[in-house]
């Protein structure tokens, strides 16, 4: 088990190889499926866990859904209905993309306890403050979703049911509070970060020095979409 | 060599002279506070709710600033350049233990004042281990905060600024929200720790139980100060300044059973 900072790097070097591959070099994203099949093989992550973990990335796929419609330029027809070439460029560039990126982080996650994945975002020097919010985010998420749920079991209490538009005002007025409480929560949590010592910057917590052999174990995949990258980008 | 190194039990572990606060917006919250806790002592702060008691205590490691008075903690005067030595000396425990812990890990957590302190590797990790030692809670350093019970969170909560190897603890109403078996516990705790102690709070059992001096609070100045027996046997004083004692509960225990 590599160290944590070495496969948040190496996931992170790894979709930036993916976004600036050429998007006409099919052959070339089918080495990186490759690759990230043999990693979920490896890490024993059945394929169905991967696939249904990639459902989060849905939602912002509708808008890609749209785009060889509405974009302009060259025009074709397909079934009856014409679309634009570029569009069609486009939304394959977006789609394959950001579902190999968000493959890798889904391995990384399945693979790296959220804490760990924190420690190595620190680790490799990610501003201090960027691991901070992310790391509230995180502890302070199950705290707000049980607040929300308090004001949804209070709201049902009284009798409340959202079965109508004009009955979303009491949502919208609750999600107002939850923000205004939110926000005060943050303001204590800063009191007592204050009291604890804290000047602005976070205190490095914990040492764990990578060895040499996991850096080159972790970065070889990277390193080989790298090769395949370049490749794509020579013979295009 | 002054008399202050001589004689450091001499010293109180606070003072509080003439101190007075406003906040931006005009509310004037402390008229005026006088207060001297001795080393050791522990000291229950009791009142209604809005008396400035939470005010008063967010003065005592300088998060906020006096508008008049001084603040000394073991000699030590509360300014902006006392601030880091300040806030070593003075512990806060607040309220929700939701505030308070904000790190991934309860170890992580402990870890962050002594930390702050430039503390660091294997002193670091001696430290938090004790710190969550003395509150019970060692066996759950790897765990997330949000993965604990109530009682569990404000033990491990005290210990986040045990870490800090404080001079003055000062908790923010201990007992609340607790059941009575962490109630329990957490007395227990507090018993077991050799630290001046100020305790803000509405549980006046708990106040007789642990404190043997209680100080009375009402609309930003100290209506008394006195052994905490006295002051709960006296119904005139009590009824003035909004504080009851739960039904059957009788005052007087508590000074037969010291």
């Amino acid at each position: 088990m590599a160290a944590p900072q070495c496969k948040v790097a190496a996931s992170l070097l790894f979709v930036l190889v993916v976004v600036a591959t050429p998007r006409e070099a099919f052959w070339a994203f089918g080495a990186y499926v490759a690759c990230i099949l043999a990693l979920a093989l490896v890490a024993k992550i059945p394929l169905t866990t991967l696939a249904r973990r990639l459902v989060i990335e849905l939602p912002f796929l509708i808008f890609v859904i749209g785009l060889p419609l509405l974009a302009r330029g060259e025009r074709s027809e397909l079934l009856g209905l014409s679309y634009s070439v570029e569009g069609l460029w486009a939304a394959w560039n977006i789609l394959v993309k950001s579902t190999l990126g968000t493959a890798t982080m889904v391995l990384l996650a399945s693979t790296t306890s959220i804490t760990s994945i924190l420690q190595g975002m620190q680790r490799i020097r990610v501003p201090s403050i960027l691991v901070a919010v992310a790391g509230f985010m995180i502890r302070y998420g199950d705290v707000i979703a049980s607040e929300m749920r308090r004001m949804r079991v209070a709201r049902e209490s009284r009798g409340y049911e959202a079965r109508w538009l004009w009955q979303t005002r009491a949502l919208a007025s609750s999600a107002g509070t939850l923000f205004i409480r939110s926000y005060e929560r943050g303001e204590r949590v800063h009191l007592a970060m204050l009291s604890r010592g804290y000047g602005g910057t976070m205190p490095e917590l914990g040492d764990g020095r990578a060895s040499a052999s996991e850096w080159t174990m972790s970065l070889t995949f990277p390193l080989a979409a790298a090769a395949v990258c370049a490749a794509a980008w020579l013979l295009s | 060599m002054n008399a202050t190194e001589l004689r450091p039990r001499q010293v109180p572990a606070l003072e509080v002279r003439g101190l007075a606060f406003a906040y931006p917006d005009g509310l004037q919250a402390l008229f005026g506070i006088n207060l001297s806790i001795a080393r050791g002592e522990r000291v229950a702060l009791l009142g209604p709710n809005g008396a400035g008691k939470t005010t008063l205590v967010l003065h005592l490691n300088g998060v906020l600033r006096a508008g008049a008075g001084s603040i000394e903690v073991g000699g030590l005067e509360v300014t902006k350049r006392n601030l880091k030595e300040i806030r070593r000396r003075v512990a806060i425990v607040f309220q929700d233990p939701d505030d308070q812990l904000f790190m991934p890990t309860v170890r992580d957590d402990v870890a962050f004042g002594p930390a702050n302190l430039g503390i660091t590797g294997p002193d670091l990790d001696a430290r938090v281990m004790r710190a969550l030692d003395a509150v019970g809670m060692a066996e759950v350093a790897d765990r997330t905060p949000h993965h604990l019970s109530f009682g569990q969170r404000r033990r491990v909560a005290v210990a986040t600024v045990l870490a800090m190897e404080p001079d003055v603890l000062v908790l923010d109403e201990p007992s609340s929200n607790l059941d009575p078996a962490g109630r329990r516990e957490l007395a227990n705790v507090l018993r077991g720790l050799d630290l001046t102690m100020l305790m803000v709070t509405h549980d006046l059992p708990y106040a007789l139980e642990l404190c043997e001096r209680a100080v009375v609070m009402n609309e930003g100045a100290i209506a008394a100060d006195g052994p905490t027996h006295a002051i709960m046997s006296d119904l005139e004083l009590m009824r003035a300044n909004r504080l009851e004692l739960p039904y059957g509960f009788d005052p007087t225990f508590g000074r037969a059973a010291r």
